[in-house]
């Protein structure tokens, strides 16, 4: 045991036992800690909904519809998170994979989809058609893996920047070829009479009942992050993580930058590929113009303010987001309507909603530009500057020959 | 010496960067088991057929075989690859259009056939992206040469440390020595997403490994500190940790001795020795500290402007007059 060992751990002193011995429970039992997380939070969601002051802004199941909708980020977020926050490729159009899942479930799953594919689960199964659905989760993750591969591999030789510009390309391209593609995808007005999910002894989710979509969602985040957990700690997630930090070292070091990137494409876009499912399987109705750029930016956006590379921090900041964009803003006209505040209730918050992001936006950036809840290996990158004057104040044992101490 | 097998053979390598000859027709042998060092004034062209040796860059001319396989060459018929890539497409689509006019498939033969094609088009493209070595090997039937790749080059057991210290800065030591011993590992996907008994206990192994290495190389202790913390000349020992991870039988080490203390370079000269002794390491040195490098060298050849102009003993290299006047240059007149 080196001395360096036994010091506290940068801005950990407060609570550090207790934060410790949670800390070491939660990485020996990392899976089951995530479920009980992800319990807990799909437990506590609907009551905070049902409590003012949210309910004052929505009903309680407008407020599930929304978190629901939220989880379509989450899931982007996390998968997004494997291609930028862990492996460092900078994707800019990875909406196209969320488009891919979505229509790859259109087609399943709906008679305009099912009369170009030839077959006809309708007739088939009757109302119970939407059962395509649990294994749509599946197969739709996989066709957009091959599709993320596909578009990852050209952009193999390309960093930074370039990757960018191309990622951004392939992201406008997607869209673009589903809504020219008339005859097949039925352009602008896009696929509609998607079917519902349908379970078994539940019948059919309806649109009136959002706890069904809610459950499911929950189900698959939970799942998901483990995945995401247990590769990140994994061989492949150590391959990655060589690669953002450099790549000639990593190929030195006997990693295959070719293959660990296309899987990071491939994984990123699997699961960009559920979220499309789900979301279709909810809208039930696919069209070009839900997967612009402003979904990709979006999404990156959420990365980046939870914090690269932490996938708990990632799937908090994008549900943070995207309820305080997309519902919280929207009800704030409603709420200071309702308490007549002076100025506020003049003020038009679906307006400034842009603005208020933007600016949200510009200020995290500045303040704390690790995200909410920093990975530790990011957060060392950009503080290396605080971090290092300790480090020379630390005096190692001169090295003896035998390597003893 | 002499009945020792050599494990790396170097023919007339020659690297062309337009009008510069970088390396010009060099010959270079590796005993096995041997420390043999690469000296040379600067611009010499050491670095350069370093990076040939490793395959990041492409020889003009020249190959190297590393431990009985042929590893670098120039490319060779890479034209003719893209044949590789359409021909299953184009017989899949033939066998097809043969159904068809038999009328064996009926209807549906035009389809299946398109979609038999566009994948086995897929698939051979991203073969060739990947290219695994059956595929190399395949390939290699067909007359069609490619140098291998970095990654390759681990694999088969060349192992290096960079000129300019090139570790994971914000991982801790023993995660860098983690990532070499990638190679090592066999933990697949399904491993990684299910988190197998398999994967945990190699996951185990591996750390205990990564810790006697570290150990190994007068690291011991010292494996939760973040890589970048470490004093240079640790720095220096954890690179070649990391490259002893992946099971090397050769070890390139550019300049290991750059940057360090008198004390410091004594105790690199000492492990460098201790890895043939203990590990039977076979080592390749380039360096400019002529201490490290006459006094650890089994071998010891001369560039100068990307020739070879001097090899041997490290006496017989000290004495040589074009050594020496390729360092000092030409006595006044």
């Amino acid at each position: 045991m080196s001395v360096v060992q036994d010091l506290p751990a940068p801005g950990g002193r407060r609570g550090g036992a207790v934060r410790a011995r949670i800390g070491e429970l939660s990485s020996r039992h990392r899976s089951f800690s995530i479920i009980v997380g992800m319990a807990l939070a799909a437990a506590i969601l609907p009551v905070l909904a049902a409590v003012p002051p949210f309910s004052s802004f929505q009903t309680q199941n407008a407020w599930m519809d929304g978190f629901t909708n939220a989880g379509v980020f989450v899931l982007l977020a996390l998968g997004l998170n494997l291609v930028v926050g862990v492996a460092g490729l900078l994707d800019l159009g990875y909406a196209a994979f969320f488009a891919i899942g979505a229509y790859a479930y259109a087609y399943a799953a709906s008679p305009f989809g099912n009369q170009i594919l030839g077959i006809d689960f309708k007739g088939l199964l009757g109302d119970s058609a939407g059962l395509v659905f649990w294994p749509m989760l599946v197969i739709g993750a996989l066709i957009a893996a091959v599709f993320g591969i596909l578009l990852g591999a050209p952009t193999l030789r390309l960093r930074g920047d370039y990757l960018a510009i191309v990622t951004l390309g392939f992201g406008e391209i997607v869209p673009i070829v589903f809504l020219n593609s008339d005859a097949v995808t039925n352009g602008t007005n896009g696929i509609g009479g998607v079917f519902r999910p349908y379970l078994p002894g539940l019948g059919s989710f309806s649109a009136v009942n959002p706890w069904p979509y809610y459950l499911t969602m929950m189900a698959v985040v939970t799942v998901v992050m483990i995945f995401c957990y247990r590769l990140a700690g994994s061989r492949i997630g150590r391959a990655w993580e060589a690669i953002r930090e450099d790549e000639l070292a990593a190929a030195a070091n006997g990693i295959n930058t070719v293959t660990t990137k296309l899987l990071a494409f491939a994984l990123g876009a699997s699961t960009a590929g559920i979220a499309g499912v789900i979301n279709a399987a909810k809208l039930t109705v696919v069209s070009p113009d839900q997967f612009g750029f402003v979904v990709s930016f979006t999404v990156l956006a959420m990365v980046v303010l939870g914090g690269m590379g932490n996938f708990w921090g990632v799937a908090v900041g994008a549900f943070v987001i995207y309820t305080i964009n997309n519902v919280l803003l929207k009800t704030l006209n409603q709420f200071f309507d309702a308490v007549a505040i002076p100025i506020l209730k003049d003020i038009d918050f679906i307006g400034l909603q842009f603005l208020l992001y933007g600016i949200a936006l510009v200020a995290m950036m500045l303040l704390r530009p690790e995200g909410l809840f920093p990975n530790s290996r990011r957060q060392r990158e950009l503080h290396a500057e605080v971090i290092e004057p300790g480090a020379d104040a630390m005096t190692l044992p001169e090295v003896t020959e035998e390597g003893g101490r | 010496m002499s009945e020792a097998r050599d494990i790396l053979v170097a023919e007339r390598v020659t690297r062309r960067f337009g009008g510069l000859v970088a390396v010009n027709e060099v010959d270079f042998t590796i005993p096995e088991g041997a420390i043999v060092s690469l000296i040379g004034p600067n611009g010499a062209g050491k670095t350069t057929f370093f990076n040939v040796l490793l395959g990041i860059i492409d020889p003009t001319s020249g190959r190297v075989e590393f431990d009985g396989r042929a590893m670098i060459a120039r490319p060779r018929r890479v034209g003719v690859e893209s044949l590789v890539w359409v021909a299953p497409s184009v017989l899949v689509v033939l066998v097809g259009l043969a159904l068809q006019a038999t009328g064996v498939l009926g209807g549906a033969a035009i389809a299946l056939t398109a979609v038999a094609a566009i994948g086995l088009l897929m698939g051979t493209l991203l073969l060739a992206i990947v290219r695994p070595l059956w595929y190399q090997n395949l390939l290699l039937r067909f007359g069609i040469f490619r140098s291998a790749r970095p990654n390759d080059m681990v694999q088969a057991g060349v192992a290096r440390t960079f000129q300019n210290i090139r570790l994971f800065k914000n991982m801790t030591a023993v995660e860098n020595v983690l990532i070499g011993m990638h190679t090592q590992m066999r933990a697949s996907l399904a491993d990684g997403f299910l988190s197998t008994p398999r994967a945990r206990r190699e996951e185990d192994v591996s750390d205990r490994r990564a810790q006697e290495i570290l150990t190994l190389v007068g690291l011991h202790g010292i494996g939760n500190e973040l890589a970048k913390n470490l004093p240079y000349g640790d720095q220096r020992r954890l690179e070649i940790a990391r490259a002893l991870a992946s099971g090397p039988k050769l070890l390139l080490l550019d300049e290991p001795a750059a940057g360090m203390n008198p004390k410091e370079t004594q105790d690199l000269m000492k492990l460098i020795s201790r890895l043939r002794t203990d590990l039977g390491l076979t080592v390749l040195l380039i360096e400019h500290d002529m201490k490290v490098v006459m006094g650890i060298s089994d071998r010891v050849t001369v560039l100068d402007a990307g020739r070879k102009i001097a090899e041997g003993t490290p006496e017989e290299v000290r004495r040589d007059p074009r050594v020496i006047e390729a360092y000092l240059g030409t006595p006044a007149a």
